[in-house]
């Protein structure tokens, strides 16, 4: 059941991506491009977003078990450190830099086009150098 | 300030769905629906693998779904080069798994959950995002 419900969210998580338009990286930068021709759309994927997800709040505070696993796998760091902070100011300039953020990255792979293809293969080979130095 | 190509209701609708999956994750699998550490964990981690190589493919089917139920027409416009292509690439990489979470883990689940280091990491890649727009723009 668990991958079957994976398969299906990452299914609904591509498709709302594609109707909210946040596949197109120049979609993406009209919304970020505040100060200019700004485009404000993507506003509300969020408030639509939120407005769903939000009797998370509840379950996580009534400790409700999940259907499928055993308990919650949820982040285990409390704390602002030096790597959110670094990591987050980094990753918002790779966003604005292309407009591509990791979903519609991926999702955007359906589209077959080789600058997705070549954005997916550079951010990945960044997983891997970061994974590999971590270890070492 | 100038509003262009506004289309609040794809986008409002757009954002239940994914909602819907983020949700449904967390209430069936018990898991946060971040796609960066999904990513990374499909690669790096045996834990869940089947699920999280799942997901990254529904994910890939989902623009396709698009396709054949909504319209074939899906517009995908970069204008950059490929140089910046690639170092966007890499700075996305790397500044996901350095701060543990991109716009899905800290932007929708990190906030709906009301975590203090989602809403700074939110807070600050969206500034630094618009920045650097406001920056190529400029030069």
């Amino acid at each position: 059941m668990k991958a079957i419900v994976s398969l299906i969210c990452g299914l609904l998580f591509g498709f709302g991506l594609t109707v909210a338009s946040m596949t197109n990286p120049d979609k993406v930068l009209g919304f970020l491009n505040i100060f200019g021709a700004w485009d404000p759309s993507l506003a509300f994927v969020m408030i639509g977003a939120i407005l769903v997800t939000s009797p998370i709040i509840y379950l996580q505070k009534h400790k409700v078990k999940p259907w499928f696993a055993d308990n919650f796998s949820l982040p285990t760091l409390k704390e602002i450190d030096k790597n959110l902070v670094s990591g987050a100011v980094l990753f918002g300039i790779g966003w604005g830099l292309i407009g591509l953020c990791p979903g519609p990255a991926i999702a955007s792979l359906a589209l077959t086009n080789v600058n997705s293809i070549i954005f997916v293969v550079s951010m990945i080979s960044a997983f891997v150098i970061i994974q590999v130095v971590k270890k070492n | 300030m100038t509003i262009i190509n506004f289309t609040p209701l794809e986008a409002f609708v757009g954002g239940l769905i994914i909602g819907l999956s983020v949700v449904l994750f967390y209430v069936a699998n018990g898991r946060i629906a971040g796609i960066s550490g999904i990513i990374n964990n499909s690669i790096f981690s045996k834990i869940n693998r089947l699920d999280n190589i799942l997901f990254v493919i529904g994910l890939i089917l989902g623009p396709i779904l698009y396709k054949l139920i909504v319209n074939p027409n899906i517009n995908f416009n970069i204008s950059s080069s490929v140089p910046l292509l690639i170092l966007a690439g890499i700075f996305v990489g790397a500044g996901t798994k350095i701060g543990s979470g991109c716009t899905s883990g800290h932007g929708i689940c990190g906030i709906s959950r009301l975590s203090k280091r989602s809403f700074v990491a939110t807070f600050l890649f969206m500034i630094s995002a618009v920045v650097t727009v406001l920056i190529a723009r400029l030069i």
